[in-house]
């Protein structure tokens, strides 16, 4: 069993490989039956156009590539899709088996509340670097196990999910390896016991992503999207990158135990200069203010990517970072209270943000930001439990409601909610799943998020109290966590009735575009998609009565009468006018809501224009005086040559009076000095 | 006992030279596989090296040969393999056979294959001899172990390289060539008054010994001027800014061969020497030394990033980020660290694989669209070539530092030696040096990112590739029609001479399309490159070969990735994922000889 971590990450990752170098191999065996024939070649092309399998198995195979007809095409496509499907669900199905075995040995400790137990792992040698070495070590200790079980259960549903989702789309088996890439890397981050080995499948989540939000890379949206998504986040790892640095130096060791037992000696300086570090690569991660701005767009990608690496399980890496090295966190107060200010701000603006988009997916992005709020003001707020259950819970009803958006996605060809609604009837299974999403999200009983947001507004207001937080932070964080309870009622009941009530509003689109979804489908969505749907609802259903169930009455009256309060203003607007937006309640405020407080113009002016100005500059100058200065030497030294030429000049008689002046000097000289 | 393995790994290729020089008739037609057999037995000689070699003793040198050269001078033949030279020594003989490789497995009619025999511009056994010539003295650089057999090693690099960029280059070739030799040039002469600084202080050439004496017998002032002279030299080579303007002209204009060579090798000795010689040989100097090269460093490293941001041409764009993953390098040299001198050999070999990739992409994408201009090259390479914009997302993605590739660890060292650099350097300007290296990733990772957007994603903008241009793809790779006879002009002229690329495509010689055969009509896809690259006549050029195309569309077919061009890539991505998963392989051979060298600062 000590090797089980190990096994869960290897095996995604090379089903990773095997998927982009395997999954197209048939065309080898079969391309070789040459037939000329322009047309089918023709239909053929789009096809091949789309494949982004590096070093795929057709690369020598050219000869007969093009000859193929439309049949033989489709064929040879349904194949590969089929291989590569089985090389990505089979050994993500294996991961949750192991991850599962890892939970259920220590009986899934971590939130239950009981002792913790030995970690389980073990280390695979180390790397010298000639200062602090790098330990190869993998482990499961209460924590990473849970957090194990949760990445494995959303990446294999999303895997299920996705040979329904993008069953004709040519680059599916690259995906699926990405996907399957993904899976490794953030269980390398789950399950590491060093780290900087964490850090590696941190940044290789991050790849992922980039991959994955570009997967439509001929709308240059999506690209634009892409990079975004990778450069935001890549700024806070930097600071994570240095925040590591401090810590590992400070403790001698990179390993998590060893830091973490070492804590206790270090200077107050050190931690909070560690920690603070740690936050940027945690608020680039999580989405956290001020690094959000990149989850909005990043739903550019498919949904399914959405609903695995933007939702459940890669954005809730940095709240898993601060729970992992919470001790140190924990005595780091100014840390703490920034992360409470950051926690606060975030969760009501994007709140707030998310009840005047008009995307769908875009509602549940800011629903995302406002939710990993949410978790870190319960880190904020000192109980890390509460957060890793709501990061829990949230994964598997965030997984669930987007995946349901996916469907009705799906269905109506387009992320527009002015061009959805009355859909209740035609997608009744989407519907009952994406309700119990909806009740979770805005924590209604007996749903899983009632449980969890419970469990942390209660530790936000026993931080009122007294604890790590200054009591400043403290009201902010608690006053902001009640209005966005509020304000999640709304934004969520709002969606719910714009998709599945009132009257319908969809216009069948004329041709796919590419890097959308392919439009219109008479049935609700194949299988694939709609198991893995009916699966998720049950956590995000049930989730909350694992471990027993603790509630203060009081703060889970005051929740939901909030929440539904939020939803009956919603209902109020709409019931007076289904057709309009009832977003018109915010008045003057939608606008701004809506263009999410111009952080992103403001980013671009402050930022992203200047940088791109300053490389001009560079360039300019690297022209003009850096090699300016080396093309002006050369000058100098030709022009300097041709003021000596003027003496060169083939003249004797010149050359004769420069001799005899010469011996005249030197005969002076001599009598002179001599 | 061993020493012989040294010396072989010069005199083959050296011999190979020669016999060239010897009997040129013979070797004429076989010239092709004749410079893959040389190159391949040195790399063979390479592989017996890394196999034999002592990894117990990895801090001293092995394979060492000691024999008297110039008496008079005290000169002496001395040549040695220890951790640190080790996997340079693999990586030049590797990166050669790659090179020859790429010119030699290629069909021959392909764009870019220099040593088809018939054309008349392209000189093929003065290519194999240049090339050979080239690989004697890097591997020499890395193999001296005497300061002046080690300079004559350093000189004679430079002239194969600008005969390379002369004779092959592109269209401003005579101006980079000779901008790359004067430069270089210059900045070797300062470093041989510093080498000959040293030699007058110490009376001794051994740089094993000079190693073991940290310096002694100079005095602190000396020292400083002695690795001032000497860090010049090789920070010209490096290139360290504001001494890298040669590095871009030379890098635009060499054929993808001396391109790989340039980035992959040539400016690998630079970084090596402060290894070698500046740090271990003069502590003292290059303690005084270490804040300006790291501040130097880091503009580097931040200048290169900006600089990336605003090209427009690829191959420039490569060249300036290889002045900021130098930057990299010496940031790792300037802390004086054995974390931080670790990191930059790392990053030199990270750097010279993943560099080496990048120009053979980026020559392929030139060989391809006839150009490398971004905006012309429009855009959807992820499209029209999806395998070559997929190795090329790789490179570029390995390039920006990604952990999991060899890019990550030299960097993420050198920083770590930047947090924490040797007791005698100002700490609180090293961390500040740390944060602004910081940025510099980030901005690396903006440009590289930008460029695949540009470049790989989107829909194919360029006239004649668009979607339209399907079905001519398919056309292409049917085999060519027996019936029209006439011959297909310039097919190859053109992009083999160097200076024909758009105009002079009708001075080829003639291939008759029996000849461009029953094969997959290479003939013609590379006739159309040619043709998408000029934009009006050449179309004509092509003409015969695909005679079923119909009008209008007739400038697109662009080959993806071909067999021989996966020979030379393959190789060099199976590295980069492995010294990225695997770092181990490298550090512990570096480590141990790293501590040695840096006896002296502890």
């Amino acid at each position: 069993m000590t090797n089980f971590p190990l096994l869960a990450v290897l095996l995604p990752f090379v089903a990773a490989f095997a998927g982009l170098l395997l999954s197209r191999r048939p065309y080898l065996l079969l391309g070789r039956r040459s037939r000329p024939g322009v047309a089918g070649a023709k239909a053929d092309a789009p096809a091949r156009s789309g494949d982004t399998s590096a070093a795929g198995g057709d690369v020598f195979g050219t000869g007969g590539d093009a000859s193929w007809t439309g049949g033989e095409a489709d064929e040879r496509r349904r194949r590969a899709h089929a291989r590569a499907a089985w090389i990505a669900v089979v050994p993500t199905a294996v991961s949750v088996v192991l991850a599962l075995w890892l939970a259920w040995a220590p009986g899934f400790a971590y939130i239950v509340g009981a002792a913790p137990s030995e970690p389980v792992g073990s280390t695979y040698g180390s790397i010298i670097t000639g200062g602090i070495p790098i330990s190869l070590t993998l482990q499961a200790d209460d924590l990473s196990a849970i957090l194990g079980v949760l990445v494995t259960l959303v990446a294999l549903a999303v895997q299920v999910y996705s040979v329904g989702y993008l069953h004709d789309d040519p680059r599916y088996p690259s995906y699926s390896a990405f996907v399957s890439l993904f899976t490794s890397a953030m269980l390398l981050v789950v399950y590491s016991g060093d780290l900087l080995v964490l850090y590696v499948g941190w940044e290789i989540m991050g790849l992922c992503s980039y991959l994955l939000i570009g997967h439509w890379w001929e709308d240059r949206g999506n690209s634009r999207a892409a990079v975004k998504a990778f450069l935001v986040t890549r700024l806070g790892d930097v600071g994570f990158l240095f925040g590591i640095f401090v810590l590992g130096v400070a403790a001698g060791s990179f390993r998590i135990a060893d830091v973490l037992a070492k804590v206790p000696e270090m200077s107050m300086g050190t931690l909070v200069a560690a920690t603070m570090l740690l936050l940027a690569g945690v608020a680039g991660k999580s989405a956290q203010v001020p690094l959000h701005t990149w989850l909005p767009d990043a739903m550019a990608g498919p949904t399914p990517i959405s609903a695995l690496i933007h939702a459940a399980t890669m954005v809730a890496a940095g709240i898993f970072i601060v729970a992992r090295l919470f001790p140190a966190f924990v005595v780091a107060r100014p840390t703490m209270d920034l992360l409470a200010v950051m926690a606060a701000l975030g969760m009501l603006g994007a709140a707030l943000a998310a009840l005047a988009q008009d995307d769908l997916k875009r509602v549940l992005a800011y629903s995302t930001i406002s939710q990993l709020a949410y978790m870190a003001g319960g880190l904020a707020a000192g109980s890390d439990r509460a957060a890793i259950f709501h990061l829990l819970t949230h994964g598997a009803f965030k997984a669930l409601l987007f995946l349901c958006a996916g469907v009705v996605i799906h269905y109506v060809g387009t992320n527009l909610m002015s061009r959805m609604g009355g859909l209740r009837r035609q997608l009744p299974v989407t519907f009952v799943a994406m309700t119990v999403g909806f009740a979770a999200l805005m924590g209604i009983p007996p749903a899983s998020g009632f449980f969890s947001k419970d469990a942390l507004l209660l530790a936000m207001d026993r931080a009122l109290a007294g604890g790590v937080l200054t009591d400043a932070a403290a009201l902010l964080l608690y006053g902001c966590a009640l209005a966005t309870v509020a304000v999640t009622g709304a934004y969520a009941a709002r969606a719910w009735l714009r998709t599945f009530f009132g009257p319908a509003r969809a216009v069948a689109l004329p041709e796919p575009e590419p890097g959308t979804a392919h439009v219109v489908d008479v049935r609700e969505a194949p299988r694939t998609m709609l198991l893995p749907v009916v699966l998720l609802a049950v956590p995000a259903l049930l989730l909350g009565f694992v471990g027993g169930v603790h509630l203060d009455l009081g703060v889970a009256a005051v929740s939901v009468v909030l929440a539904l309060l939020g939803a009956g203003v919603i209902y109020a607007f709409w019931r007076g006018d289904p057709v309009t937006d009832p977003a018109r309640v915010l008045g003057p405020l939608r606008v701004p809501c809506e263009r999410a407080f111009y952080v992103d113009d403001l980013y671009a002016a402050v930022f992203a224009r200047p940088v791109l100005a300053l490389a001009g500059l560079v360039v300019r100058t690297d022209d003009t005086v850096v090699d300016g200065a080396v093309r002006g030497s050369g000058r100098a030294a030709r022009g300097l040559s041709g003021v000596l030429r003027l003496a060169q000049n083939g003249n004797v008689q010149l050359y004769v009076s420069g001799v005899l002046a010469g011996v005249l000097l030197i005969a002076v000289g001599a009598v002179v000095f001599a | 006992m061993m020493g012989w393995l040294a010396v072989a790994l010069l005199t083959v290729p050296l011999l190979g030279a020669l016999l060239l020089v010897i009997a040129p008739n013979a070797l004429r037609p076989v010239l092709r596989g004749y410079g893959l057999a040389v190159s391949g037995a040195t790399l063979a000689l390479a592989v017996v090296l890394v196999a034999t070699f002592d990894y117990a003793r990895a801090a001293r040198p092995q394979f060492t040969v000691d024999r008297p050269w110039i008496p008079g001078l005290d000169l002496r033949f001395h040549l040695g393999v220890d951790g640190v030279s080790l996997p340079l020594i693999a990586l030049t003989a590797l990166l050669t056979f790659l090179c020859f490789a790429y010119l030699s497995w290629g069909d021959g009619r392909a764009p870019g294959q220099l040593l088809e025999p018939r054309a008349g511009e392209a000189r093929p056994r003065a290519l194999v001899f240049t090339l050979l010539v080239l690989e004697v003295g890097m591997i020499g650089t890395f193999l001296a172990l005497d300061l002046l057999l080690f300079f004559v090693f350093f000189e004679i690099v430079l002239i194969p390289m600008y005969f390379l960029i002369a004779i092959w280059g592109g269209k401003g070739r005579r101006a980079a060539a000779i901008k790359f030799i004067l430069y270089t040039l210059l900045g070797s002469v300062v470093m041989l008054l510093g080498l000959l600084l040293i030699w007058a202080q110490t009376g001794t050439l051994d740089i094993v010994a000079l190693g073991q004496a940290h310096g002694a017998g100079m005095s602190r002032a000396v020292q400083i001027i002695a690795f001032v002279a000497v860090g010049i030299g090789l920070a010209v080579k490096t290139p360290m800014w504001p001494l890298h303007t040669w590095l871009p002209d030379a890098h635009t204009e060499a054929p993808t061969v001396g391109s790989v060579l340039l980035a992959g090798v040539l400016l690998k000795m630079g970084t090596y020497g402060f290894a070698r010689i500046a740090i271990p040989i003069l502590p003292e100097g290059a303690v005084a030394a270490a804040p300006w090269l790291g501040a130097l460093a880091v503009v580097g490293i931040v200048y290169g990033a900006l600089a990336c941001l605003a090209q427009r041409d690829l191959k420039r764009m490569i060249a300036y980020s290889s002045v900021g993953h130098m930057g990299f390098v010496l940031l790792g040299f300037a802390t004086l660290t054995a974390v931080g001198v670790n990191g930059a050999l790392f990053a030199n070999i990270a750097h010279g694989l993943i560099t080496g990739l990048l120009f053979f992409l980026a020559g392929a994408i030139k060989e391809r669209y006839g150009t490398a201009d971004m905006p012309s090259l429009g855009g959807g390479m992820l499209a029209t070539l999806p395998h070559l914009g997929a190795i090329l997302t790789f490179a570029c993605v390995a390039s920006l530092g990604m952990p999991g590739l060899a890019g990550f660890w030299g960097e993420m060292l050198s920083l770590l030696g930047a947090f924490q650099p040797v007791e005698a350097l100002p700490r609180e300007l090293f961390l500040t040096f740390m944060v602004i290296g910081g940025l510099g990733a980030v901005l690396t990772a903006a440009y590289f990112l930008l460029m695949l957007s540009r470049v790989t994603h989107g829909l194919p903008g360029r006239a004649g590739v668009g979607p339209a241009a399907y079905g001519v793809e398919a056309v292409d790779e049917r085999p060519v029609m027996p019936e029209p006879p006439g011959p297909v002009e310039a097919v190859d002229g053109g992009p083999r001479a160097p200076e024909a690329l758009p105009g002079a495509v009708a001075e080829g010689t003639e291939v008759t399309t029996s000849e461009v055969g029953p094969g997959t009509g290479v003939g013609a896809a590379a006739g159309s490159v040619v043709g998408t690259g000029v934009g009006a006549a050449p179309a004509a050029a092509v003409g015969t070969g695909v005679g079923t195309v119909e009008p209008g569309v007739g400038a697109a077919g662009l080959r993806d990735v071909r067999g021989y061009e996966l020979v030379a890539w393959v190789p060099l991505i199976v590295l980069i994922l492995l010294f990225g998963l695997w770092p181990k392989l490298l550090l512990s051979l570096t480590t141990p000889a790293v501590q040695t060298l840096l006896g002296g600062l502890s």
